[in-house]
């Protein structure tokens, strides 16, 4: 017993050394299989903290390009109004409303939130952006993010009371699924961790024909991002003989270098989508069900 | 200034450049991020026990991951500085003179060439241990070879330029003053 404390004595700087390093890789391999790191919330609260006074001065040099983005965004919307369009019939009277549901039925999917981007990097493999709203003000995981001219930008991964970690799609395990405007063919988008302007849409037949300059879109199919938002314009064709599928570089059209303003976009029937999506995986996987 | 109060300024002045300037700046090459940070950990004095230096490195590099997000990753490699200072200040350094004429590891208390071998290994076994964290979750072997030399690189051009800008003051201590 003496000879084992004598031991920890004579070699503790080392055994610390060990004892702190497998803390360190803990850290690490856990996150990235979760995306929860322990201790994020306070810290997650602190670096937002220091962003946030960091921001208020970087602001004033992203102005003008902010300002263009939102001008464009309202010049969209201006044209969406309803008294731009005249109804033949004099009888009839357009109204719009703030309730969830309209006179047709039609109901409130997608809820627009405004935040803020207050940490942002693009030479990383990963990168990720910090945004100065959170759980106090209805952000949730899963959230998609636009940013102010409409275009994606990534989905929330952690959120915090104040603040949430949002994985941009310049990040390697960012899935996002697009569609061609042109065909309606959708895809995956991916990023292979190389160039920060240029991403990856795979799975789209090579059946279909397509140019170089053709748009995509966020698809129907997904969960978090609403449909028909803008992701870029394919750039380039990478030709692979071995499968039947394009591999397509696709310029993105959210500027990450510069984020400023974005949207977090929550999809209302996000849960009931995906609950029922497991529920069928269960109910047809289950090895009950395959013996009957 | 006391000693203390000297290094916390200098944690938080290099976490300051490293986070919101040296991780934003354009970008250069895929290979190639910056890094400074660590010359934090370079500079400690020399009188700083190696329990308190490998507490310092874990501490130092957890700062910066909860900054990029990437909780552990800086933090392995700064402890693997942390632990290897003290082995090669004492193969670097004349046993009897600096260590105790000089307060902190500097080109003047090292001499030029045994300061950038110190500086050197240190910054190779950081990069080379970060990017071979990272690369064991995504990437290809080419990738990991020239991404640490090229990071090693930009990061000595890095250090040089701030010991010619900035030569640190150091007093010669002697036993009679």
């Amino acid at each position: 017993m003496r000879n084992i404390f004598l031991f920890i004595r004579r070699y503790r700087t080392f055994l610390s050394f060990l004892l702190l390093q497998g803390v360190a890789l803990w850290f690490l391999f856990n996150y990235n299989r979760f995306h929860k790191a322990k201790g994020l919330g306070i810290a997650n609260e602190f670096s937002g903290w220091v962003n946030s006074k960091y921001n208020n001065v970087e602001d004033f040099f992203t102005l003008r390009d902010e300002n263009r983005r939102v001008h464009q965004m309202n010049d969209s919307l201006m044209n969406l109004l309803p008294q731009n369009f005249v109804s033949a019939d004099t009888s009839v009277k357009l109204v719009k409303d703030s309730l969830p549901y309209d006179t047709l039925g039609n109901y409130r999917r997608y809820y627009f939130r405004p935040a803020g981007v207050v940490y942002n990097t693009v030479n990383s493999q990963k990168n990720y952006l910090q945004l100065n709203r959170g759980a106090n003000h209805g952000i949730k995981d899963n959230m998609a993010v636009l940013s102010s001219d409409g275009s994606a930008v990534g989905v929330v991964v952690n959120v915090s009371p104040n603040f949430s970690q949002v994985m941009s799609l310049l990040h390697v395990q960012q899935k996002v699924n697009a569609s061609l405007k042109k065909s309606g063919d959708f895809g995956t988008i991916e990023w292979d961790g190389k160039d920060p302007r240029l991403l990856t849409l795979k799975g789209i037949p090579k059946s279909i024909d397509i140019k170089k300059g053709d748009t995509v879109l966020t698809s129907k199919y997904s969960y978090n991002f609403p449909p028909g938002y803008m992701v870029g314009t394919i750039d380039d064709v990478v030709t692979d003989k071995s499968t039947n599928f394009y591999v397509l570089k696709i310029k993105p059209s959210a500027r990450f270098y510069n984020l400023q303003q974005v949207f977090v976009v929550e999809n209302i029937q996000y849960n009931e989508q995906v609950n029922l999506n497991q529920d069928t995986r269960k109910k047809i996987e289950d090895p009950k069900n395959y013996k009957k | 200034m006391s000693e203390l109060l000297r290094n916390i300024f200098r944690f938080a002045a290099f976490m300051l450049i490293q986070v919101f300037i040296l991780n934003k700046i354009p970008h250069l090459h895929r290979f190639i991020t910056p890094y400074i940070y660590f010359l934090f950990l370079l500079w400690l004095p020399f009188s700083v026990s190696r329990q308190w230096l490998l507490i310092i490195g874990f501490l130092t590099g957890l700062t910066l991951d909860y900054f990029t997000m990437t909780p552990g990753l800086h933090a392995a490699a700064c402890l693997l500085i942390a632990y290897v200072r003290p082995f090669l200040i004492i193969i670097l350094t004349p046993k009897d003179s600096s260590e105790f004429n000089y307060r902190e590891p500097s080109p003047r208390a090292m001499l030029w060439t045994p300061y950038l071998i110190y500086v050197f290994v240190l910054t190779f076994l950081h990069h080379g241990y970060m990017v071979f964290l990272q690369w064991l979750s995504f990437g290809s072997f080419l990738d990991f070879i020239i991404k640490v030399i090229a990071t090693t690189g930009i990061s000595m051009l890095l250090i040089v330029t701030v010991e010619l800008l900035f030569p640190r003051k150091l007093k010669f201590r002697t036993n009679t003053a």
